[in-house]
């Protein structure tokens, strides 16, 4: 096909504007508006309509425009529905008095939600009460197994006894672990547990009961002391294992011919699971020893109900007189919390057995001071302030279970008890503990007054402090004391000695400081603790506390002036010394910054103090940071850089974007973000200036546009630097820095042959071809308004870039290349009109330049006429190849016929002699899209009713649907 | 082929009162007919007495066992010789509890010289090449309730040094005080024993605190009578150096089977007694004893 000659197709842009916008109907009165959804009255979707009263009843008028996305929550979403479901059970409560009075009083005899469960304080104790020491278990299996068997018994059943005995003996019937290490036991513990599951399902009942009474057994032991609420926690998970599996035999037993309802009576229950439950406590009735007789029947004291309806009101008041029978204090104390767990879970509503623990509790607590006591500490080498605390998990946990839902009066009378006792501070802390917080604030000064009382040599005093302060920290004193309880409670816990005391306490009295007080007193604490945790580095081991203080700091004060204008702040913020530990903590900062700061800031103290924070946490990247974490500390610094703002100081703001430059270098993403700050800078100040710089504004956009050319090639990322060459280059043109904008447009075009054929995406290697088209189709469009260089040929760049396009290794068998020829076609096209469908204000283009002269139109032209020869050598080149070739073929084929449709002039002959054959190849393999090619026809169809286009129609006429293969 | 021979009574706690109907069936499972030469069915009660050994020499004890005494006994033919057919068959069966001429039905009851003991035994014979089918199955007797009212006769006490007999050295021994009460002495089978017990004051610091129950047996014979006391269960109620002045709860079930309503016949005596007892840190192990009588209301 011999060379062809381009004529672009002379185009009326507003007249083909006007054209292509859509008729304008006059609106009848009556008419809807088409904005006007219709509404439709969804009758399921009104779900509790009666909640929403008024609204129900607009739904004809149609005023409210359902948006489809209110509609979508309009309680037929899932998540609203359930709140729905949980909001309407109160309102249904206040339809009949009578029945919403029993069903109140109900509720409160059950646990709701906001009683603190016992697995939430599981694993507290565990991690709390460890030891280094040597532990044992002392398991005595199998020795009084079996009876004298019954005298009738049949000779196998005496042979299987006799074996099993035998059996027992092999295992060793006593069997005693001495030399534990903590882990060793806990261990051990899991096993036991382990093996009475198996037991159980392996039928063996009396070994399940045995494991069970064994391990109760070890409960009397307080050898090891320090450990001895950890190992209560291990054992009663088995007690609690073991009443389960009991009740759920039973209840199976039960629900053998008919399923059981949940709330059943013990009229309910049939004759032999009533004997097999009465059995179990006949059983139990006869453990020899008083521990594991009491543990035992408390864990299967939900099985009661399986007996009769009242007898757990029986059972709770005599185990809890049980207990008394039990000398030791902490073993005691601890029975006692059990015995209020299994009453809390299986009989809530009986609260005097509850009461009575505790009263019993108090009647006992000399016990604490008794000599057996004293002796075993000084045998063991336990201190008393260690052993006390040992008390505080039952004791918390049965004042917990008591004043649950306590009346006032109630609560009132405990602690008049409470304080008759001597040496109470044990019983006190556990008072602030355990009752709520509203209890504890508004009598906070009368406990400061009580913790004042109490003997420095028993509990230690900075844990009632840390027990009052975390009252205070959910509830409010009265307004007047607030001042004196600070300065009450920080008077003695700034004498506190040890740093890890100290620290405990003072963080949770950050909290009421920050709630009801100024910066300054929040300084003053601030300064009392650096005090405190500086000498001998003492916060090295305090990096949690201190963290959780700047957190809580951080929860009040979101004025970030307030917060860096408070003197100690920073000093603190040097504490913090390890590596990790201090950028977790600047990150925990400029999240809040980010979260809460509204406004654009230029406070040289916020600016100073946050550009410290940042370059803190840029400083800890390092060559082996992931790129997870680069990316989450960059999102963080640019939250920060997009917040500071100098106002109509645009210099000062360029002079911030070169020192935060110098600052962050190691970050990309922050660098890109700078550029962009920078370019938005250039733009903004065109923008005050309404597009007419004077000198000293032309002179600050060049230098915003020196600033982004060097900052650019540092980044490493070909493709952001390719976008911002070309984004700073616009920028650039808009200001008029017209040599600038070149710059940057020739560095994207040299940039354009090191771009490489594939990059990782998200941590996958995709071919970059898709991008590349992407950018060169942008910058295509860019060309356009750039006028030539006054010293470099005609159209220097388009050539410049078509030519880095042909040298550039496309990928093998790709047409990338000839799809950037055929883009770049519509470009000549319309450089080569009149007047440019878009230009740049006081930029001169190339219309301008060179005013339609024939010779520079020539030249665009002969530029278009090789590139469609280039795309036809390429057409002609597939075709060789039988299978996908000859499809790429039809489809290139089928988009230079529709560019020629678009912009060339087909009045030409051949020109439309191109296009008719183009269309031929592209249908000649039966490739192409029959529908697009019809609407394609259709078009040209319409079209040629324009006036100057009738020549399209008779190309229409040469345009057939049928392949000619 | 394996046959499956069971018998299932009505009530699931096997207990019976004397002049009830002892009522249950017979369970034949086997996967095939199964012949036979008859199923019957046989009802004892017994009294075993045994003379200890140290009452009576030992060989005497052997040989001399008392003879047993029946109680009650009856044997019916349930099945005809024949075929029961495969499968799970059901024969029901009826026995009237009554008592062989003036005889009573004592309390089932099973002791260490005295048990008392009803069994309910079924019996398949087979022709000859196959073995004899048994099973055999324990029923409860509980004995009528008594008439007329219950004294509980509650007791109180104190126990200090000098209250004490069978001491070895007075001298040594420190000094105490403990008080309590047992709520009744003549108990109900079916109920508790309780009580109180409270350490006043103690100078050596208490180990336990126990309840030991303690049956006590007597067996009449031709040439006197044999008494032996053992001891049921042991029941701790305090461990540990206890709170003193806290009244501390006795509590004892009394088990089932090992228990029975004091019972006094012409040959034989069932009596039972608690001892409270309390151990001190230095091995001093304080008892106070207490006689019992149980009964059936």
């Amino acid at each position: 096909m011999a060379a062809v000659q381009w004529h672009s197709r002379v185009r009326a842009y507003e007249s083909e504007l006007r054209a292509a916008r859509l008729e304008a109907v006059p609106l009848e009165p009556g008419d809807p508006h088409p904005l006007k959804s219709i509404t439709v009255t969804d009758s399921k979707s009104r779900r509790g309509g009666g909640r929403r009263g008024s609204t129900s009843s607009s739904s004809s008028s149609g005023s409210v425009a359902p948006d489809p996305l209110s509609s979508m929550l309009d309680g037929t979403d899932p998540l609203s529905m359930f709140a729905a479901a949980s909001a309407s059970e109160a309102p249904t409560l206040s339809h009949s008095t009578a029945e919403s009075g029993r069903k109140r009083r109900e509720k409160e005899e059950e646990v709701g939600p906001d009683f603190e469960p016992w697995s939430a304080k599981r694993g507290e104790i565990l991690a709390r009460f460890t030891t280094t020491e040597k532990l044992s278990i002392n398991l005595f299996m199998g020795s009084d197994k079996g009876k004298a068997p019954s005298p009738n018994s049949t000779v196998s059943e005496k042979v299987r006894n006799r074996l099993e005995e035998l059996d027992d003996m092999e295992e060793g019937s006593q069997r005693e672990l001495l030399n534990l290490s903590q882990q060793d036991y806990v261990n051990r513990i899991e096993e036991l547990n382990q093996n009475l599951k198996e037991a159980w399902s392996s039928d063996q009942k009396v070994k399940a009961l045995k494991i069970v009474i064994q391990c109760s057994k070890l409960l009397s032991d307080t050898s090891v002391i320090q450990f001895y609420p950890s190992k209560f926690v291990l054992i009663t998970d088995i007690l609690d294992t073991f009443g389960r599996l009991v009740y759920e035999r039973i209840w199976s037993m039960c629900s053998d011919s008919r399923a059981m309802p949940e709330s059943f009576t013990a009229d309910d229950v049939n004759d032999t699971a009533k004997e097999t439950c009465l059995n179990w406590f006949f059983k139990i009735a006869s453990i020899r020893e008083l521990i594991p007789r009491l543990y035992v029947e408390a864990a299967i004291l939900k099985c009661s109900f399986f007996l009769s309806k009242t007898g757990i009101q029986e059972t709770l008041p005599r185990l809890t007189a049980m207990i008394r029978g039990i000398g030791d204090p902490l073993v005691a104390v601890y029975a006692r919390a059990y015995l209020c767990r299994v009453g809390m879970e299986v009989a809530p509503h009986l609260k005097e057995s509850l009461k009575k623990n505790f009263f019993d509790l108090l009647a006992s607590f000399r016990q604490i001071h008794s000599d057996s006591v004293q002796n075993q500490l000084v045998l063991q080498r336990v201190e008393i302030p260690v052993y006390l605390t040992l008390y505080s998990p039952a004791i918390n946990w049965i004042l917990q279970c008591v004043s649950y839902r306590a009346p006032e009066t109630l609560l009132t009378e405990m602690m008049e008890r409470c304080k008759k006792l001597a040496n109470n501070a044990l019983l006190l802390n556990s008072v602030m503990w355990a009752f709520r917080a509203e209890f504890v604030a508004a009598r906070a000064t009368d406990f400061i007054g009580m913790i004042k009382d109490c003997d420095e040599a028993g509990f230690p005093k900075h844990l009632l402090f840390g027990s009052l302060g975390r009252s205070l920290a959910c509830a409010d004193p009265p307004e007047n004391e607030r001042l004196s309880i600070l300065n009450e409670a920080w008077k003695v816990i700034t004498k506190v000695r040890s740093p890890q005391d100290y620290i405990n306490c003072a963080e949770i009295w950050v909290e009421f400081t920050c709630r009801h007080f100024t910066k300054r007193e929040v300084n003053t604490v601030l300064a009392d603790i650096i005090k405190h945790m500086t000498p001998d580095r003492a916060f090295e081991d305090a990096y949690p506390q201190l963290q959780s203080v700047i957190r809580k700091i951080l929860n009040y004060f979101h004025d970030f002036s307030v917060l860096f204008s408070m003197e100690r702040f920073l000093p603190f913020l040097d504490m913090f010394q390890k590596d990790s530990v201090r950028v977790d903590v600047c990150r925990s900062i400029m999240e809040v910054f980010i979260k809460h700061q509204q406004e654009p800031t230029r406070d040289p103290v916020i600016l100073n103090a946050l550009l410290h924070v940042c370059k803190t946490m840029h400083d800890s990247v390092n060559a082996l940071t992931l790129e997870d974490e680069k990316r989450s500390l960059s999102l963080l610094i640019n939250g920060f850089i997009r917040m500071v703002s100098f106002g109509r100081d645009f210099e000062q703001q360029l002079s911030f974007c070169v020192e935060a430059r110098a600052t962050f270098c190691n970050l990309e993403p922050v660098l890109v973000q700078l550029i962009h700050t920078v370019n938005q800078l250039a733009m903004e100040t065109r923008r005050v200036m309404r597009g007419n710089h004077s000198r000293k504004t032309a002179a600050f956009v060049r230098a915003c546009a020196a600033y982004s050319f060097i900052t650019i090639p540092s980044l490493t990322s070909i493709f952001s630097r390719l976008n911002l060459y070309l984004l700073s280059g616009q920028v650039a043109l808009a200001n008029q820095c017209l040599s600038q904008a070149d710059a940057f447009f020739k560095a994207a075009v040299s940039l354009l042959p090191e771009v490489p054929r594939s990059i990782t995406v998200e941590g996958k290697l995709r071919s970059s071809e898709a991008f590349l088209l992407d950018f060169i189709s942008n910058f295509l469009s860019t060309l356009l308004v750039v006028p030539d260089h006054p010293e470099q040929g005609v159209l220097y760049l388009v050539r410049g870039l078509l030519n880095m396009v042909q040298d550039y290794t496309w990928e093998e068998n790709s047409d990338a290349k000839v799809r950037v020829y055929i883009s770049a076609l519509p470009l000549l096209a319309a450089m080569s009109q009149d007047t440019y469908l878009y230009a740049i204000p006081k930029v001169d283009s190339n219309e301008t330049l060179y005013g339609g002269d024939p010779k520079f139109l020539a030249e665009v032209n002969k530029l278009c006429e090789t590139l469609i020869g280039q795309v036809l050598d390429h057409l002609k080149a597939l075709g060789r190849d039988e299978g996908a070739g000859v499809r790429k073929q039809g489809t290139l084929a089928f988009s230079l016929f529709g560019c020629l449709l678009a912009h060339g002039d087909l009045r030409n002959n051949k020109l439309s002699q191109l296009a008719v054959n183009l269309w031929n190849l592209s249908h000649k393999h039966g490739y192409c899209d029959t529908r697009n090619s019809v609407r394609t026809l259709e078009y040209i169809k319409h079209q040629s009713q324009q006036p100057d286009m009738a020549h399209l129609s008779e190309m229409a006429l040469r345009l057939s649907l049928q392949s000619r293969a | 082929m394996s046959v499956g021979l069971d018998i299932r009574l009505k009530r699931a706690n096997k207990v019976y009162h004397e002049g009830e109907v002892l009522a249950g069936v017979v369970v034949i499972s086997s996967k095939e007919a199964v012949q036979h030469q008859g199923i019957s069915l046989t009802m004892e009660g017994l009294v075993n007495l045994q003379l200890s050994s140290k009452s009576v020499g030992v060989f005497e004890a052997f040989y001399n066992s008392v003879k047993p005494i029946q109680l009650i006994t009856s044997n019916i033919e349930v099945v005809k010789p024949g075929k029961v057919p495969g499968g799970k068959t059901e024969i029901p069966f009826e026995f009237p509890l009554h008592a062989k001429g003036n005889k009573v039905l004592y309390e089932t009851y099973h002791g260490v010289f005295v048990n008392i003991q009803y069994t309910l035994r079924c019996d398949m014979k087979r022709s000859l090449l196959a073995k004899d089918l048994s099973k055999t199955c324990e029923f409860m007797v509980h004995c009528q309730p008594q008439k007329g009212r219950l004294q509980p006769s509650p007791v109180d006490f104190s126990i200090t040094p000098e209250t004490l007999q069978n001491i070895r050295e007075r001298v040594s021994l420190p000094k105490f005080l403990i008080r309590g009460h047992l709520d009744a002495t003549s108990c109900v089978i079916t109920q508790p024993l309780t009580g109180e017990l409270v350490v006043e004051n103690s100078e050596v610091p208490i180990k336990s605190i126990e309840l030991q129950l303690v049956r006590v047996e007597t067996c009449g014979c031709a040439e006197g009578y044999a008494r032996d006391a053992t001891e049921i269960q042991n029941i701790q109620i305090a461990e540990g150096d206890v709170c003193h002045g806290l009244p501390i709860p006795i509590y004892m079930i009394f088990p089932r089977l090992f228990t029975c309503p004091t019972l006094e016949t012409t040959n034989f005596k069932i009596e039972f007694e608690v001892n409270v007892v309390i151990v001190l840190q230095d091995d001093h192990l304080i008892t106070e004893n207490f006689p019992l009588k149980l009964c059936r209301v």
